[in-house]
């Protein structure tokens, strides 16, 4: 690592350094991705501008409509501890505290995350089932993005070199909606996800599924929306059948690799296995 | 490569350094500092011996830019004990078997130290929850989790099941 560190006090001034140095500069958050991946030599930018010094990335609030918008640079403890998030969707919260560790949940921001965009994180899907978006500044100006379609291939954002993250809004959820985030984890707790499933359901007056938003992480290149699953599940009574039913649609969705968490047929069974689980516990 | 002065105080110690961009806090810490009860482990930021407390919350110092702690005030196993007195913590690990060659016991301690402060009165699965990312190749996890339980006030008693989740056969 050989590089110099960048300690601009407001966004402006990050912009205009990150358009100064061009390819030659990297935005540093918590630093837990990036100080790896240049210890490993993936990364060797010649230049790191920080958002540290930034004030006013971190909050997190409610906002008047009954929405959520947290910072960029709030960590995912921060998250964790929110009241506010907490009121929001206790489900976010799970997601944001099933990653690794307590240290690294100190260290990690919520920005960081979605810009790292491994497949295998845990918030990014329970974001996108939440239907979240992201507000990215750039020399440009302002622009919104669905976190959905961030990603668009492992560890590639359709971020360009000088735009930052300033927040993650999350619209209100209606009434009647259920959300929630399983991780399965066969080998350690603080692993990443083998195959992970988030999941919203708002059922109608007449108890059928009036609106259904499942994604999955760890099991493609990008998080994975189950379109088919939601259709099948869309107007339906969601009775046990056709849940297992429906489930069953996800293995032609999922896209996984081989690696050290199983074969890629293994990966495709225990993402119809934890689809079930999740659209049951969703509908109990 | 820029270098940057920076200004934090070490267990209650003011100090002041001039370090390149790309130093590790465990580096400036250890070698700078001379402060070596915080070890170097992994370096990757899963096994938790590199532990500190940053303005009171726990981070890896193998993954933290030092020049991240300007103006922090840094907690290190040496910052425990007062006047030789070891906290009620430390003195938990002895009497439990909280440890054997001592190599994660710096880690366990500031982590187990920062739980307390956040949840005093911690049960089994807290124990264990927050304490999972530290990792002991000894002791099996029972003496450690049986200390903090202690120093908690909570007499050393753990519902046996260890951080790994299973009861050991020994205990039941
Ligand atoms: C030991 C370990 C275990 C982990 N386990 C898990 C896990 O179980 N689940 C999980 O979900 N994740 C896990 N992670 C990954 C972790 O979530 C990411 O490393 C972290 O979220 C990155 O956030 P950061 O603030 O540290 O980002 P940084 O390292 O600072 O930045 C990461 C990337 O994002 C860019 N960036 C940062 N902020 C912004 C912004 N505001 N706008 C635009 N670009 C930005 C940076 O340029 C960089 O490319 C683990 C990481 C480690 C080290
Ligand atoms: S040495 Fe830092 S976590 Fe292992
Ligand atoms: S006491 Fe030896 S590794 Fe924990």
């Amino acid at each position: 690592m050989s590089y110099d560190y960048h300690e601009p006090h407001s966004l402006d001034d990050a912009l205009a350094l990150l358009t100064r140095f061009g390819d030659d500069g990297h935005l540093m958050a918590g630093g837990t991705a990036t100080v790896l991946l240049m210890r490993q030599g993936l990364l060797r930018p010649a230049h790191v501008v920080s958002l540290r010094t930034i004030d006013g990335l971190s909050g997190i609030a409610r906002t008047p409509q009954g929405g959520l918008r947290i910072g960029a640079m709030a960590t995912h403890r921060a998250v964790e501890r929110s009241d506010a998030a907490r009121g929001y969707s206790p489900a976010l919260v799970d997601a944001f505290a099933s990653v690794a560790t307590v240290r690294i949940r100190n260290q990690a921001t919520v920005g960081g995350n979605l810009a790292h965009a491994d497949p295998a994180q845990d918030p990014p899907p329970m974001l996108a089932a939440l239907n979240a978006t992201i507000t990215v500044r750039s020399p440009r100006g302002e622009r919104t993005e669905a976190v959905e379609t961030l990603a668009v291939d492992h560890f590639t954002t359709s971020l360009s070199h000088d735009e930052v993250i300033t927040s993650v809004l999350l619209p209100p959820i209606l009434p009647g909606t259920r959300e929630v985030y399983l991780k399965f984890l066969p080998q350690t707790a603080d692993d990443y996800a083998t195959v992970s499933v988030a999941a919203t359901l708002r059922f109608a007056d007449d108890a059928t599924v009036a609106d259904v938003r499942i994604v999955l992480g760890a099991v493609g290149p990008t998080t994975i929306r189950a379109k088919r699953v939601e259709d099948a599940l869309r107007g339906a009574r969601p009775t046990p059948e056709r849940i297992r039913d429906a489930a069953a649609l996800v293995r032609d969705e999922v896209d996984p690799l081989d690696d050290l968490r199983g074969s890629a047929d293994y990966k495709r069974e225990m993402a119809r296995v934890w689809t079930e689980r999740a659209l049951a516990a969703l509908t109990r | 490569m820029s270098t940057h002065r920076l200004r934090f105080t070490l267990n209650g110690t003011p100090r002041e350094l001039e370090i390149a961009a790309d130093r590790l806090l465990i580096d400036v810490i250890r070698d700078d500092c001379g402060a070596t009860g915080t070890k170097l482990g992994c370096g990757v930021g899963i096994c938790g011996t590199c532990s500190v407390l940053v303005d009171g919350e726990l981070v890896s110092a193998c993954l933290v830019p030092a020049v991240f702690v300007d103006g922090r005030s840094l907690t290190t196993v040496e910052g425990l004990a007062q006047d030789g007195e070891l906290t009620p913590l430390q003195d938990a690990f002895i009497r439990d078997g909280g440890f054997q060659c001592g190599i994660c016991t710096p880690g366990q301690l500031i982590a187990a130290t920062a739980l307390l402060r956040e949840h005093p009165r911690p049960d089994g699965r807290e124990v264990r929850d927050w304490m999972m990312g530290n990792l002991c190749r000894c002791t099996g996890y029972y003496g450690i989790e049986r200390a903090i339980m202690r120093a908690s006030g909570a007499g050393g008693q753990s519902d046996g099941r260890g951080l790994g989740g299973q009861r050991p056969p020994s205990l039941s």
